[in-house]
């Protein structure tokens, strides 16, 4: 079956975005099957399924499907590694494409503080009605104290605009439209490189977007010149994507001398920060910390656009909680600006979900529960530490040719980009079954402790033997 | 793009074009008061948009202070207290949810939560669908009923060949702007004829029999929004000959499945004939009305396609569309759905809770007319009881409109439509003396 759907991706001419990383994961995905299955009746399952695949049955003349020039398209790159990993029957496997939180045992986590939330939210039987459709009020307010500070002169001068989006991804989304729409022809810079989605977004918004030199391979860390000639070259006004922390892929953020200069450079020309806060708390450990270069740049009295996201941080993953915020130069321009948001959301979804947004209102709205909270995020923040802690010394200990494995303590959050090529990942999956990107880069959240040692092993040979 | 224009070129002229485009122009009264805080503002040329029409009359109603006031504005259902209203059945769902210790909030796969897609699919097209059986319908879970239609209007401006799409005149006031977003060209089909308060079919035969083959055309699969006038099953068979012989892509928006007539199955017919023929369409299902899940956002986009490989490709390409948008959809909802679907005791329940909903509405139709004829208001209200769903078009006049507003504190939009799920037998008596006021004083 998988055979036959490969067929039909290749032969796909109008193909919609070749992403790069698919063409290696070809000869392991099973183009679509996931979702195919979802279509399927109760009774026979993938056995019905593989008899019409492949072949495409035209009728001759009269009743061909209106669709019937459509290609089958790649599957997204992210989630074929997962895909693959299950398709894998060896012991010994290991996760490492996962861009969600797993505990020590590898399983997925659920913050008590959200059971206890969800709880309270079923004892008061609240109604669901809808959200007005910048959403839920004590969510935003919430939300945006959470970010800025709760007495940062921003907050206390009405200068933010506001409205939940559907977590990271709706809330770039949003953002873009407003891009589109406001400042056409304005371009966004992003790094490079940058979360595989981020140019899918602006693609589709109709933004354009060009690249900024971001991860230098030779040191396995930020190429700060580049970064800063590159923005400096960007034409005057231009959008600059910035994330919050916790770089993704990378795992490498500027310093805080670094972030000083960033915001000197855009200062000079005119140009529109544009953060991208996905794992506020989530990276340190503390809220504050994690928030600081979104708040130097707001301490300067810059206009800035901030894109939040608590799939990370809360482990609301699937319930799509996020917010786009617009700090601006006065509260009428918010104003404004919050309610040209609105016109935005309204023909994309109407209002937004309610769930999500009233977990994270009573967690942070209740001193307790917010306390609980940042408990919880120090402990995931400090596992995915104590696992590049170990991660390291077991690479120390077993690699005796003297590199530097310290970029891994250095780099932060989720990912880390272990220096690797493509060849060099693939060995790291053909030999070791260990499931990563091909850019080598790999979610320290699906490793444990217990599995470190296996992984240097892994990450010597693919590093030394194969090139 | 040119780099030659500098930031306040490009925000000059997007100002100039923003007040040139008469789909953006800001309502009349709307000024872009430029203070002199904005100065140094990127966004000193963003005017504020006129609040959303539906929406603005619950944010008027809120700022009312008098004890008679009435909200007949947004579609969401009340209770004969005036309450909103969540399903016991719903309740059990959460409740089941919540105490499952073995639930996560992993993300959802792009296309959403997968036995959710296939009940929904099963509960619009029947549960022995042939099409179903035959792997021709994919099913993608999107943000309610609007999140549906956005999906499907991307994806069909990407890859279908015409890109136009005929609305009914009039329809829900979001669609039109749904549509032009995702990137087709809307057109119009008469629909709604004032004279008789009723459907104008020979005008619909007429407008889509002249459209462009291929056109996709919006059809409301039953309780209209906001005229709550529908075909009848044989104006429907007419409509779907016609479609098919001029190949016009439906493109059917399902709000109201269970809650017009009471009947799940007989809310979906309009829908069913036309898969019936082997024909493709799309469809936009929303659980927000018949579920009470509004603020949950659950609903789904189903292509009824002509081949099970078509279908794949499809689903290929909606995915393709999702990504970018919000990545995958939120699980709460649709957890809810499949919970009440999949249980035969709580699909029960859940009949005889939308059942007893829809009863009511019927119930205050009724009443309404009733008491209108009590009142010896003039002229011929019999619309209210023939028309179905949620909303009636009463045929007032903005004048009117305005006038019931400002004397007794009824607010519904503009184009008189009311909302039928806010009145109760306690308020019913107002309305109907708003209504004869507005009738006999204002013309």
């Amino acid at each position: 079956m998988a055979s036959s759907m490969l067929s039909l991706a290749s032969a796909s001419a109008s193909a919609s975005p070749s992403l790069s990383l698919h063409d290696n994961l070809k000869g392991r995905v099973k183009l679509g099957s996931v979702n195919f299955i979802s279509c399927l009746p109760d009774k026979t399952s993938s056995s019905a399924k593989a008899k019409p695949s492949g072949r495409i049955s035209m009728t001759v003349g009269v009743n061909v499907s209106r669709f019937e020039g459509i290609a089958m398209a790649p599957p997204d790159p992210i989630l074929g590694v997962s895909e693959a990993f299950r398709a894998d029957t060896n012991e010994k496997k290991l996760n490492l494409g996962v861009g969600a939180y797993r505990t020590e045992e590898l399983q997925p986590y659920v913050l008590k503080v959200v059971k206890k939330a969800e709880n309270l939210m079923l004892e008061r039987g609240e109604n669901k009605e809808y959200l007005p459709i910048e959403g839920l009020a004590a969510f935003n307010k919430a939300t945006a104290e959470l970010l800025l500070g709760a007495d940062n002169p921003v907050m206390k001068e009405g200068r933010i605009a506001t409205v939940q989006g559907l977590s990271g991804t709706g809330s770039l989304r949003l953002a873009s439209a407003l891009i589109e729409r406001y400042f056409p022809g304005a371009k966004v810079l992003i790094s490079s490189p940058t979360w595989g989605n981020h140019k899918n977004i602006f693609n589709d918004a109709r933004v354009p977007w060009s690249e900024y030199r971001y991860y230098d391979p030779k040191t396995v860390g930020l190429d700060f010149e580049g970064m800063v000639a590159d923005v400096k070259a960007a034409p005057e006004g231009s959008f600059i994507l910035l994330h919050g922390c916790a770089h993704n892929p990378t795992g490498i953020d500027p310093t805080p001398e670094q972030w000083e200069k960033i915001a000197d450079v855009i200062q000079e020309k005119n140009h529109i920060p544009f953060f991208d806060v996905a794992y506020q708390g989530f990276a340190s450990g503390s809220l504050d910390q994690d928030a600081a270069s979104v708040r130097l740049f707001a301490a300067r009295g810059m206009e800035i656009l901030v894109a939040q996201s608590y799939s990370k941080n809360l482990g609301l993953y699937a319930e799509r909680i996020g917010a786009i915020n617009v700090v601006c130069s006065s509260a009428d321009a918010a104003a404004r600006v919050k309610s040209q948001l609105k016109r935005l959301a309204r023909p994309m979804y109407s209002n937004p979900p309610v769930h999500g947004a009233r977990i994270v209102a009573n967690v942070v709205g209740d001193p307790a529960l917010f306390g609980e909270w940042k408990a919880e995020m120090e402990l995931m923040a400090g596992r995915i530490k104590n696992v590049r802690q170990k991660l390291y010394d077991s690479l120390m200990a077993k690699d005796k040719s003297g590199k530097d494995w310290s970029f891994i303590l250095k780099q932060i959050g989720m990912f880390s980009f272990t220096g690797l090529n493509k060849a060099q990942s693939e060995n790291m999956t053909n030999k070791w079954h260990v499931y990563m990107t091909k850019d080598g880069r790999i979610s320290l959240a699906g490793l444990s402790l217990a599995k470190c040692e296996y992984l240097a092993d892994a990450i010597i040979d693919s590093y030394h033997n194969v090139s | 793009m040119s780099s030659s224009s500098s930031p306040s070129d490009r925000r000059l002229s997007a100002l100039a074009r923003h007040l040139s485009s008469p789909a953006e122009s800001p309502v009349a009264g709307v000024s872009a008061s430029i203070t002199s805080s904005d100065v140094g503002s990127v966004f000193s040329h963003v005017v504020r948009a006129p609040e959303d029409p539906i929406l603005g009359v619950t944010v008027a109603y809120n700022k009312d202070p008098s004890p008679v006031k009435l909200n007949l504005g947004v579609g969401a259902y009340r209770t004969e207290e005036g309450k909103p209203l969540v399903l016991n059945v719903v309740r059990k769902a959460e409740q089941q949810l919540v105490n499952d210790r073995s639930r996560v909030k992993e993300y959802l796969p792009i296309v959403g939560l997968a036995e959710f897609n296939k009940l929904s699919a099963k509960l619009i097209f029947g549960a022995d669908s042939p099409a179903i059986q035959s792997n021709r319908v994919t099913t993608v879970q999107c943000l309610s009923g609007t999140g549906s239609l956005r999906v499907g209007g991307e994806f069909l401006a990407r890859h279908y060949h015409q890109q136009i799409i005929y609305i009914p005149l009039p329809t829900w006031g979001n669609h039109p702007k749904v549509f032009t977003l995702a990137g087709l060209s809307v057109k119009t089909y008469r629909y709604y004829d004032p004279a008789t308060r009723g459907l104008d079919f020979k005008g619909l035969m007429e407008d889509l029999g002249s459209a462009p083959s291929g056109a996709v055309v919006l059809l409301h699969a039953c309780a209209h929004n906001p005229t709550g006038v529908d075909p009848s099953l044989q104006q429907w068979e007419q409509i779907r000959q016609l479609m098919r012989s001029k190949k016009l892509l439906p493109f059917f928006d399902s709000a109201y499945q269970g809650f017009a007539s009471g009947s799940l199955d007989k809310d979906a017919q309009s829908v069913r004939i036309f898969v019936a023929d082997g024909g493709e369409c799309l469809v936009a299902q929303s659980y927000a009305k018949n579920m009470g899940l509004y603020g949950e956002r659950v609903g789904a986009l189903s292509i009824v396609c002509k081949t099970a490989d078509v279908a794949g490709k499809v689903e290929s390409q909606l995915k393709l569309v999702i990504r970018p948008m919000y990545s995958n959809p939120p699980i709460h909802g649709a957890s809810i759905v499949a919970a009440i679907l999949r249980d035969r005791n709580l699909y029960n329940e859940w009949t005889i809770e939308l059942k007893a909903m829809a009863d009511r509405i019927i119930s205050m139709r009724h009443q309404l007319s009733d008491a209108l004829r009590a009142r010896g208001t003039p002229g011929d209200w019999s619309h209210i009881i023939k028309q179905i769903g949620m909303f009636t078009f009463t045929g007032l006049n903005a004048k009117q409109v305005a006038f019931m507003t400002k004397e007794y504190h009824i607010y519904m939009t503009a184009d008189g439509r009311i909302s039928m799920a806010g009145l109760s037998s306690r308020t019913v008596p107002h309305l109907a003396d708003a209504i004869h006021a507005a009738v006999t004083r204002v013309v």
